[in-house]
């Protein structure tokens, strides 16, 4: 198993969200999380980030940039851990030109080729979220954990996307508001509602029918 | 119903509405008691006649004198350079270590006592060299760096480091992540700090640097208020130019360029520096006697306690009283300068002329305010109250004034007086006390320096130890006045806590970066 969580109450503080959660994700799975906005997809998975913070590359929900650095630092920050802080710092100053020429092929794939060197505060909302996700590819690793990945990108960069971080990682747990990806890309499907795992299928065996009713008052 | 239910909300409201109240009137209080203890009186024969001179002189500036000025301007500029960039990097290193105990204490401690104590300090134990002004800056705006940069970095949210893999360092971590979110607020930081070491750098002229200062005090001293005029209008020039001439990449050539232009002086001597160190400044009685002698430590409680009741003491009462008074001075003119910036209660034109007298009033340091009123009026608490409201009253108008035109009225709102008693100024008065708050520490730290003019605050007695070469009781009348210094700090940030008034101020290091300075 690559995420287990034992039959346990979540939350921010003293404020719990979801309660008796059991959970548990192998690898190869590529689960999605659907739910009214507000249902808790968002405390599951920051539950599981915390928690299994070296296993998996992150997209959070605020993209969570640095504004005053350029696409390409952003997206390099994604292997801080590869290299030393001289190295780091010297890639901070001077871009060196081998990192550039890794970064650019996945800049190319997500169509931000022109805006590299841009700084990312001045960047439309659906750039930043491109540049979070190019992040989390280029982190690499086994799993990618992703709040709302491509919510502000068109629905054709939004299978782009799916397809390249089902591509490149193995596990995938991502949580998406829109219902046609999660059939589309997902193997498991995960209903919240009403702070508690309402359904927990393979995607086979459900049908847009059965996902509608998490949305119904 | 509804009437029912806006009680208890009227009742939250009040007990800190008329706490403030309450604050404001004690402090006025105070400030007028203090005002019947101080010494006001005009001591000059004909204090119009220096005006009228001085004015003439405002009207025909002498910028003939362009060796003077030049050298003037280029030697201030170079020290405030130099000075400051030492004092922010050095603040910046020791902002990383800020939390703890000792390096807070020992930020505090420099940063409270002003830069031309440090200046007299060093002029002792350098002689009239460079290091002497450059330490002179370097070392306090390096304790008020370090405070606010570590504020700021601790202040500042870092969403990116959630996405940041594990192991990625320390180093890295902070060059990439913490860094860049603040560093907007450092650089403008640092710069505003440069236009405060403008200043500072102008007044350690008046002990003997090669500085604007300098020439200003020979100019006065012939009596040459043209030439007085021609130095202060292109150093007004000078700060509200600043961001055409201090470029980013500029800033290299001018940081090569600075040393060598601040000029030569006498050798430093090792010796001299030593002998300060274990010698002058250690108190007569302990010098070069025996430690472990009783007797000698008898000697020395005697002499502490002399030095308190005779010279501390008297130095103390003045500078409170002098400070009292000016901070409602301050308080005073804000209110009625403010208005002078506000879109609310002036048109396009008159605010222009608004934000020039405000602008002259403030880039205009206390020192040199008040040793032109000295001027006129002769050494009391006079000049010295007039100069700090002045200026001081200009910085806090000017942030109120930037404030009240964020307020959005009704469209249906009063006009006039009756739209600055009872819309702008109610809004306003919260900020308003925690600027002035925040400017009390500063008041303080002025009110003592006025002293070496001749006003009997702490500064005075330092000043007059110093000239009998008792380096011993100017270290120890300096070390009091820190003291003070840091317990109106400390004073103030309670008041300001049991006022709330640190949530008024929603950017706490936006607040202080623009009251804290000199």
């Amino acid at each position: 198993m690559l995420f287990q969580l034992n039959n346990e109450n979540l939350g921010y503080k003293q404020n719990t969200v979801l309660h008796n959660i059991s959970l548990s994700i192998a690898k190869g799975e590529r689960v999605a999380l659907v739910g009214e906005s507000g249902a808790g997809k968002s405390t599951l998975l920051s539950a599981l980030q915390t928690r299994f913070k070296n296993k998996a590359a992150l997209i959070p929900q605020d993209v969570g940039l640095v504004r005053n650095l350029s696409v390409f630092h952003n997206i390099y920050m994604g292997r801080l851990n590869a290299h030393g802080a001289g190295y780091n710092l010297l890639n901070l100053a001077w871009p060196q030109k081998c990192e550039v020429n890794q970064i650019k092929p996945l800049v190319e794939r997500l169509g931000l080729a022109d805006k590299l060197f841009k700084v990312t505060g001045e960047l439309s909302g659906g750039q930043q979220q491109r540049t979070a996700v190019c992040r989390a590819l280029y982190q690499g690793g086994s799993a990618v954990i992703g709040d709302e990945p491509v919510s502000a990108v068109d629905s054709h960069m939004a299978s782009t996307i799916m397809k390249a971080l089902n591509a490149e990682f193995d596990t995938v747990v991502l949580a998406l508001h829109d219902v046609d990806l999660a059939l589309k890309f997902s193997s498991r499907i995960i209903g919240i509602k009403g702070g508690v795992i309402s359904f927990d299928q393979p995607t086979d065996k459900l049908s847009r029918q059965d996902l509608d009713f998490l949305y119904e008052g | 119903m509804s009437k029912l239910l806006s009680i208890p909300d009227a009742l939250l409201n009040r007990p800190q509405n008329s706490s403030m109240v309450r604050t404001s009137l004690m402090f006025v209080g105070v400030a007028l008691v203090c005002l019947y203890f101080a010494d006001t009186t005009i001591s000059t024969y004909d204090p119009w006649l220096e005006i009228h001179r001085m004015m003439l002189g405002v009207i025909t500036p002498d910028f003939f004198a362009i060796d003077t000025i030049g050298s003037a301007l280029v030697k201030t500029v170079a020290f405030a350079l130099v000075g400051v960039s030492l004092g922010a990097v050095s603040g910046f290193f020791l902002a990383q270590v800020y939390h703890l105990r000792t390096v807070r204490l020992a930020c505090s401690l420099v940063r409270s006592v002003h830069e031309l104590f440090w200046a007299l300090i060093f002029l002792q134990m350098l002689g009239l060299t460079p290091l002497t002004g450059i330490l002179a800056i370097a070392l306090p705006y390096a304790g008020i760096c370090a405070k606010v940069y570590s504020e700021t970095l601790e202040e500042a949210e870092a969403p990116a480091l959630q996405a940041v893999p594990l192991g990625s360092g320390i180093v890295s971590t902070f060059f990439y992540v913490r860094l860049p979110e603040v560093w907007v607020h450092i650089v403008n930081y640092t710069g505003y700090r440069f236009e405060c070491g403008l200043r500072s750098s102008a007044v350690l002229g008046f002990v003997g640097l090669p500085t604007l200062g300098f020439y200003l005090e020979s100019a006065f001293n012939e009596g040459n208020y043209s030439e007085v005029s021609a130095l202060l209008i292109t150093f007004y020039v000078l700060i509200a130019t600043i961001k055409y001439w201090l470029r980013p990449k500029l800033l290299g050539i001018y940081l090569i360029a600075a040393p060598f232009l601040l000029g030569g002086g006498a050798d430093i001597k090792l010796g001299n520096v030593i002998r300060f160190l274990t010698v002058d400044i250690v108190p007569a009685p302990l010098r070069g006697s025996d430690l472990l002698d009783i007797s000698n430590w008898m000697n020395f409680f005697s002499w502490a306690q002399n030095m308190l009741t005779d010279q501390a003491l008297p130095g103390i009462i003045a500078t409170i009283i002098l400070t009292q008074i000016a901070l409602v001075g301050t308080a005073f003119l804000s209110l009625a300068f403010f208005p002078l910036i506000s879109e609310k209660f002036l048109g396009k034109y008159g605010r222009m002329v608004g934000h020039l007298f405000l602008v002259v009033v403030r880039s205009t340091p206390e020192f040199i305010l008040a040793y032109v009123f000295l001027h006129f009026w002769g050494p009391s608490m006079l000049p010295a109250i007039i100069a700090l409201s002045l200026h001081n009253g200009a910085i806090i108008g000017h942030l109120m004034g930037r404030y009240s035109n964020e307020i959005r009225l009704r469209p249906d709102h009063a006009n006039g007086i009756s739209l600055y008693g009872y819309e702008i100024v109610p809004r306003l008065y919260g900020q308003f006390l925690a600027f002035l708050f925040y400017r009390w520490e500063v008041i303080m730290r002025e009110t003592a320096i006025l002293g070496i003019l001749g006003i009997a605050t702490l500064g005075f007695y330092v000043d007059s130890a110093l000239a009998d070469i008792r380096l011993d009781r100017a270290m120890f009348l300096i070390a009091i006045t820190a003291l003070l210094n840091v317990g109106i700090d400390s004073l103030s940030r309670h008041i300001r806590q049991r006022l709330r008034l640190s949530r008024t101020v929603q950017n706490h290091s936006r607040v202080s970066a623009q009251t804290d300075g000199t």
